[in-house]
């Protein structure tokens, strides 16, 4: 099949996106280098209300992770990792940190002009919901910076969350609220948590609307769009900032709606993406789909950051069972009726599953999964190989073979 | 004019041409290696099955370019994937529902069709090497054997050596192992298809009609006797398997550009 020429329409909001991030990692460094608020590493789906009711600002290693994926320099720094003993089979987010740690590097001073290095740590909080490797992952810069790394274990295969799940979670993060306070210098204001739990829940809401936009035909958003406009849903979550900016970006996507204009040339086939998205690749695989006039617009992977059992009233319990009802940590059962359901929400003609090797909680087709959808529903599935951020563990001429194929086939059987 | 199709497969290894005429008949064809000027082979492959064809280039109504090198066929007008091209290809010789399986260069491929060819679904390798023609030549090399001469090599075993290991460097080791405990090399080769056509097997399931299509397929006739043995039926294979995926592409070129007459 013959690529044509690829349309790809820029959001005007992403401007503003990229202000809200360049903001962020500035008030960080600034912070960094006066010492005057304490900074805590946290990771992507950790307790970030908690941290914001004690006056924290926060960074996500996971998101320089990202940026590290996406300038690929990732692939370079890898190495420094797995040099002092963590294996390239493990999380690649991890070992290309780590690396870059080691090398003195970091995407941000080239992104935000002014900004040297990563902002301080003053400690290291961690929900294992994405995967046991961020605890690994904080327990070498807890050592590195002799900080305290502390967090919860999360409960996995989860099929219908229990109060005895939720109660669990609840003591798990009530017990970290001493060692954070000493920390923060300061109490636990209950009013601050509640504050930041209401903006969390707004921002999720905006951000779970902004993502429905892609139900409209044609989308005006697509899955590589998203996984950069996700940042402020990440970083700043609990915060004013983030719900101001999706307002703006959910009002673009709207007009883009009533006008009927798509992200893409033409959009003919409708692809689900479920897995992590290939940092290092987000340009050529979008210039890839919409070239075969193919709109991947819906993920797993950006719906992962809506959290709508967040309620101010009770800031504790709604947290632990907004982080336990996360699809990631969730029994297949539950996958593949939530896959289901986007797949027919999203109208999809396909799906297509990245298997990272590095990632295995991120990638959902090792467990049959695929096959039992496909038979359930009769949309034909893709699984393609690769890795969030390792590039040596990606064939690109094979993913272009297969997604065309995939394309052709989708093609044929509409025909 | 004589008019007629061509397909031009250029994979990895070998780059394949295929001359079809207004009947889908095979009138000429050639396969050369693809080397690292695949514009120049691929023209090269066109002259000599012109020449077979007894035809010129003025008779090509279309043509289509598959495989790795298909953007670097310059005479052709349209490009298709190789998973679609062996589908095509293999549906032509056996129409009905069927599960292809295709042993390349460099990628094994499991292409599944429903009975009017339509792909309901597809697999290629893993990033790589195990169980793809260049695993066997990986293991020629180290044996010292001629690729032409492995199958019948095989054939004659008794007692095959099985090769543990996925990895085609692990089992580079493991065969050399068995080199040095003495081993019969015809037991070893046959424990290097073993391996192969385990790996193909393990991609997918298979359907009730299976197909097999590729040049190591071509080259090595035992490989079909011992996949029919492990999978307990009989498998398909065309006259020219090598050329699926270049007869597809001509396949193509037939549905995109009709001939003059058809258009009257």
């Amino acid at each position: 099949m013959a690529a044509e020429e690829v349309v790809l329409r820029r959001l005007k909001t992403s401007k503003d996106i990229g202000k809200f991030m360049s903001d962020y990692y500035h008030e960080l460094d600034a912070a960094s280098k006066s010492g005057k608020q304490k900074i805590a590493w946290c990771t992507s789906v950790g307790p970030a209300e908690i941290l914001r009711g004690m006056g924290f600002l926060i960074y996500f290693p996971e998101t320089h992770s990202a940026m590290l994926g996406s300038t690929r320099m990732a692939t370079e720094l890898i190495p420094k990792a797995n040099a002092i003993g963590y294996s390239p089979e493990i999380c690649s987010y991890l070992t290309a940190d780590i690396g870059a740690f080691l090398q003195g590097v970091t995407p941000l001073s080239k992104a935000f002009p002014g900004i040297e290095s990563i902002p301080g740590c003053d400690v290291l909080v961690y929900n294992t919901n994405q995967c046991r490797d961020v605890q690994d992952w904080f327990a070498w810069y807890s050592r590195k910076f002799g900080v305290p790394s502390v967090g919860i274990e999360t409960h996995r295969n989860v099929g219908t969350v229990t109060d005895t799940h939720v109660s669990s979670i609840v003591g798990q993060m009530e017990s970290l609220v001493e060692p954070l306070e000493k920390i923060a210098g300061r109490r636990l204001d209950m009013d601050e948590l509640k504050h930041a739990v209401a903006l969390s829940r707004q921002c999720s809401d905006l951000w779970e609307e902004v993502l429905a936009t892609a139900a409209a035909v044609p989308s005006p958003l697509t899955f590589f769009d998203g996984t950069t406009l996700m940042g402020p849903a990440v970083v700043g979550r609990g915060t004013q900032k983030a719900i101001d900016v999706y307002k703006l970006l959910l009002e673009e996507l709207n007009e883009r709606i009533a006008q009927g204009v798509g992200a893409i040339g033409e959009e003919k086939y409708r692809i689900y993406w479920d897995g992590m998205p290939v940092w290092g690749r987000l340009g050529p695989h979008s210039k890839l789909f919409a070239g075969l006039k193919a709109n991947v617009i819906a993920s797993t992977y950006c719906s992962s950051w809506i959290f709508s059992a967040l309620d101010p009233e009770k800031p504790m319990e709604s947290m632990a069972r907004a982080y336990t009802e996360l699809f990631i940590v969730r029994s297949d059962e539950y996958k593949e009726n939530y896959i289901k359901g986007k797949l027919e929400l999203f109208h999809c003609d396909g799906i297509i599953y990245h298997d990272a090797k590095t990632c295995p909680n991120n990638s959902n087709c090792r467990y049959g999964l695929p096959q039992r959808l496909q038979a359930q529903t009769n949309i034909p599935a893709l699984m393609i190989n690769g890795d969030l951020n390792d590039l040596r563990l990606l064939s690109d001429e094979q993913t272009k073979t297969n997604i065309e194929a995939f394309i052709e086939q989708l093609e044929e059987s509409k025909a | 004019m004589n008019p007629i199709y061509v397909g031009v497969d250029v994979g990895a290894s070998r780059t394949k041409v295929a001359v079809l005429d207004l009947s889908k008949r095979l009138i000429g064809y050639s396969i050369k290696k693809s080397g690292t000027d695949f514009s120049k082979t691929a023209a090269e492959c066109l002259k000599t099955s012109l020449e077979m064809a007894g035809c010129t280039e003025a008779d090509m109504v279309g043509t289509v370019s598959t495989g790795y090198g298909r953007m670097n066929v310059l005479f052709a007008r349209e490009t298709k994937s190789e998973i679609g091209c062996h589908a095509k290809g293999s549906y032509l010789y056996f129409p009905m529902a069927i599960t292809i399986i295709d042993i390349g260069g460099q990628d094994n491929k499991v292409i599944k069709l429903d009975e009017n060819g339509r792909r309901t679904g597809f697999k290629m390798n893993r990033k790589c090497a195990a169980g793809t023609g260049a695993f066997l030549e990986e293991m020629a090399f180290r044996l010292d054997i001629p690729l032409d001469e492995m199958s019948v090599l095989a054939s004659r075993s008794t007692n095959m050596v099985k090769l543990g290991s996925f990895c085609t460097v692990f089992s580079a080791t493991e065969v050399l192992e068995n080199i040095r405990n003495g081993k019969k090399v015809e037991d070893i080769v046959k424990g290097v298809f073993f391996s192969m056509i385990q790996r193909v097997l393990e991609m997918d399931s298979l359907t009730e009609n299976v197909v097999m299509t590729g040049g190591v397929v071509e080259n090595n006739p035992y490989m079909v006797s011992m996949a029919e043995e492990l999978i307990g039926r009989k498998i398909l294979v065309s006259e020219h398997p090598q050329l699926a995926g270049a007869i597809g592409a001509a396949l193509y070129a037939m549905d995109l550009f009709p001939a003059p007459s058809r258009e009257l």
